[in-house]
């Protein structure tokens, strides 16, 4: 088969798999367009900024575990991209982003739309290419996809110059089969002393503690979390990327931890003796003082990235693999010995815990005239018999989402944990209508971050995205009050939101559903009517409570037994 | 402590820059660095000495060892080796110390490479302490330009970093 540069791209897009590619067209990327015209294999998303191409792309990617696709024009579609890029980097999310580039022969002559993309890329991408040979276009993008989705994922951008893809110059094609790289090949397969030796610590534990990771999600390792868990008998926590991967209504889940984790989380890691971190990179966040970080604990780390291990926090037993392969031999040889954890010592501890767990620690006012916006989170989970897939931006909302919905399956919970991208949430949501259009697919965001991919609204409707966006509109950059509240003396700065649009006039205009609700007693029958209008978008605009703090809460460089629980109830 | 890590690695446009930009964007030292094609033409080798506490080490070689284009990673320090740098003084000889110029050159065993009537170039090879010594000997004011290719080093005995 004699195929063009842009026409071997789409071919190999569809030879891979790939459903959908969430693009916006440009010069140096036209040739590429014109071998999509006309085609149904490959079906394109056009989006409305180059941002929400990677966002929905990266939401369809953590929802579906299969690699988000991207396409782009050189110059200021290309930078335009970096934040979603830089986004999926931080969460080790894979994707592929191709970028179009300026013909070859003027790169480097400052020619129009030019931007040096490998190189404005390189400090946020696992990998990058720049495809100088129509020869290795198809080799290249199979490099791509095995680099962006083994091992530790993450994204990786190939530069097409445009001469590449010259309609005109044609060259025979197949799918390359296989890929091999001599200085890329991540082990998988733990070593068998080193899961030995854990597993051995694990049986002498007086007070385990899992505390597990996105590394779980990515892994699609829920199931062998599940049992080894159960096995073990010990409390488990999860952090903010790894929410689901635990089923959080099973009482062995003790939450998140971290700065607005709950305080038997914060308390269990505190006071464990052996410590099982999987898929978790010890994120300051998470970890809060290093000097205290489990003061008492042997700690066993399972990670696929060695650079994960040690980083911050020194690790007694480091095992590098992929978590689904490394429980599946724990467990093998958990299961096939007759030894069992101190059971006496175990009871103990969760008296300990079940004491902790009595401070309810997420208590809120239920009493209050205004909507609380915890409440609104609650409701959603009613509403949607916990089984949504919820996505969120960055800010107080976001908190509240993983505090209070009840995420039973890993893959269901979506949002920007490492780099914290405001304008996530709403491209986010639509990579995850895509991938399930069955599905209840939820936003909760802050009528700030809302309005940083607003625009996609127009998206939504030209592809029949019916999403309900929850609107936690407290007219402030909530979280950032929240710390001028705490550390600047209530100085609130630029932490107002002033001159908001009106959200149902926004959304009818974009040719939506708009709501406002601003009483407690209408929350719940807004929500029903809302996820009842199955094929209409609905934007909830909930009036919610302007003074409202995300509690519990660690302050930066504090410690895990220094907590605050809210307002009144001060440090723990 | 100082490390000497030597790196193979896929003799592509940008592969030092990636490795450059790793030190600048994780704030690791970087004391010198050196590369060059190999006797195989598709990989490079480089030669990087940096400064850190164990812990800091550890990172700098896990990091470099995740880079794509990284092959095979050798901490030379971890074991014998044997380190080399070149270096080229021009020197003043205008005065008096023509002779001693010379013959301080030749306590190094560096070779004077060209001659005006008012210079000398010396060649002179070593680990860094040894130019470091010979630049402290010579009278700042006579030296008229250093260039130094920073150090390279090799394992001693059977250890060595091939494919
Ligand atoms: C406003 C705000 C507040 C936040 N507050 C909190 C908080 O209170 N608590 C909290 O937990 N987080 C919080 N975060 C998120 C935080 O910043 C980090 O993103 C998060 O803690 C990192 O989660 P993780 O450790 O699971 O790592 P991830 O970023 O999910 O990394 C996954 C790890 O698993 C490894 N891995 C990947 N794939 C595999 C595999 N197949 N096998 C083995 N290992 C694998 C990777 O190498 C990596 O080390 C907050 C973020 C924001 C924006
Ligand atoms: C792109 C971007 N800019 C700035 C920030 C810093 N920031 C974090 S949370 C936040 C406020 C978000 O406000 P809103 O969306 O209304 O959410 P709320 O906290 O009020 O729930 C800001 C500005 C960010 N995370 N991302
Ligand atoms: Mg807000």
């Amino acid at each position: 088969m004699e195929l063009s540069g842009g026409e071997i791209l789409i071919q190999y897009l569809k030879d891979e798999g790939v459903e959908y590619v969430f693009g916006y067209p440009g010069g140096a990327v036209l040739h590429i367009y014109d071998a999509i015209y006309g085609q149904e294999d490959v079906k394109h998303v056009l989006v409305r900024h180059e941002q929400a191409a990677t966002h929905a792309a990266d939401g369809y990617a953590r929802a579906t575990g299969k690699p988000g696709v991207v396409l782009v024009t050189s110059g200021p579609g290309a930078t335009n991209a970096i934040t979603g890029i830089a986004t999926a980097y931080m969460d080790s999310i894979p994707m592929v982003i191709i970028t179009g580039q300026v013909p070859s022969p003027v790169i480097g002559s400052d020619a129009f739309q030019e931007v040096d993309a490998v190189g404005i890329t390189r400090p946020c991408v696992k990998h990058n290419f720049l495809v100088k040979d129509l020869s290795k276009l198809a080799e290249t993008l199979k490099k791509a996809f095995y680099i962006a989705t083994t091992g530790r994922p993450g994204p990786v951008v190939v530069d097409i110059p445009k001469d590449v893809t010259d309609p005109a110059i044609k060259i025979p094609y197949s799918y390359p089969k296989n890929v091999s790289m001599r200085s890329y090949n991540p082990v998988v397969k733990g070593h068998p002393v080193q899961i030995k030796r854990a597993v051995e610590t694990i049986f002498s534990a007086k007070r385990p503690m899992i505390y597990s990771g996105g590394g779980v999600v990515l892994s699609g390792a829920s199931n062998e979390l599940t049992e080894f868990t159960r096995l073990i008998g010990s409390p488990i926590t999860n952090t903010l990327m790894g929410l689901g991967a635990y089923p959080a209504t099973d009482k062995q889940f003790v939450g998140m931890l971290g700065m607005h984790g709950t305080y038997e989380a914060n308390m269990s890691m505190h006071e464990c003796d052996v410590l099982i971190a999987i898929g978790a990179r010890f994120d300051d966040r998470v970890t809060g003082k290093l000097e205290q970080f489990c003061p008492t604990a042997k700690i066993i780390h399972i990670d696929v990235d060695p650079a994960s291990i040690s980083k911050t926090v020194r690790v007694d037993i480091p095992i590098v693999g992929d978590v689904k392969l490394v429980l599946q031999d724990m467990l093998k040889i958990m299961n096939a010995s007759d030894k069992k954890l101190d059971q006496e010592a175990l009871q103990k501890w969760w008296a300990q815990i079940d004491e902790w767990r009595s401070k309810d620690c997420l208590a809120f006012d239920r009493g209050s005239e205004l909507i609380k916006p915890q409440s609104v989170i609650e409701t959603l989970y009613q509403v949607t018999n916990g089984d949504a897939f919820v996505t969120s931006d960055v800010g107080q909302h976001q908190m509240w989402a993983a505090q209070f919905y009840k995420f039973d399956q890993p893959n269901r919970w979506i949002n920007s944990g490492g780099l914290g991208t405001m304008g996530f949430g709403l491209p986010a949501a639509m990579g995850v209508k895509l991938a399930y259009p069955d599905a209840h697919v939820a936003c909760v965001t802050g009528e700030a971050s809302i309005q940083m991919c607003i625009q996609e609204l127009s998206t939504c409707l030209q592809y029949r995205l019916p999403i309900k966006i929850v609107n936690l509109n407290n007219r402030y950059l909530g979280m950032v009050r929240q710390w001028q509240e705490f550390f600047y003396e209530g100085r609130y700065s630029m932490s107002y939101m002033d001159a908001l649009p009106d959200f149902v006039k926004l959304a009818e205009a974009y040719g939506h559903v708009g709501m406002r609700i601003e009483k407690p007693s209408d929350v719940e029958a807004a929500m029903k009517e809302a996820f009842a209008m199955k094929d209409r978008l609905v934007f909830l605009d909930f009036i919610t409570d302007q003074t409202e703090n995300v509690y519990p809460m660690i302050e930066a460089g504090k410690g895990h037994h220094e907590m605050h629980l809210s307002s009144e109830r001060e440090l723990a | 402590m100082r490390h000497i890590i030597s790196i193979l690695m896929e003799n592509e446009a940008g592969a030092l820059s990636r490795v450059a930009g790793l030190f600048s964007a994780r704030a690791y030292n970087i004391e010198s660095l050196t590369v060059a094609p190999t006797e195989d033409p598709s990989l490079s080798r480089m030669t990087i000495v940096t400064t850190g506490s164990e812990e800091i080490i550890e990172q700098i070689t896990k990091q470099l060892n995740k880079l794509v284009d990284v092959v095979k990673l050798m901490d030379l320090t971890e074991g014998e080796h044997i380190e080399r740098e070149l270096a080229m003084v021009k020197l003043n000889t205008n005065g008096r110390y023509r002779e001693e110029f010379k013959r301080l050159a030749d306590i190094f065993r560096g070779n004077i490479i060209d001659v005006t009537d008012s210079t000398y170039t010396v060649e002179l090879t070593g680990t860094d302490e040894k130019i470091d010594a010979f630049i402290k000997a010579i009278d700042s004011q006579y030296i008229l330009e250093v260039v130094r290719t920073g150090v390279s080093g090799i394992a001693r005995g059977e250890r060595r970093l091939s494919l």
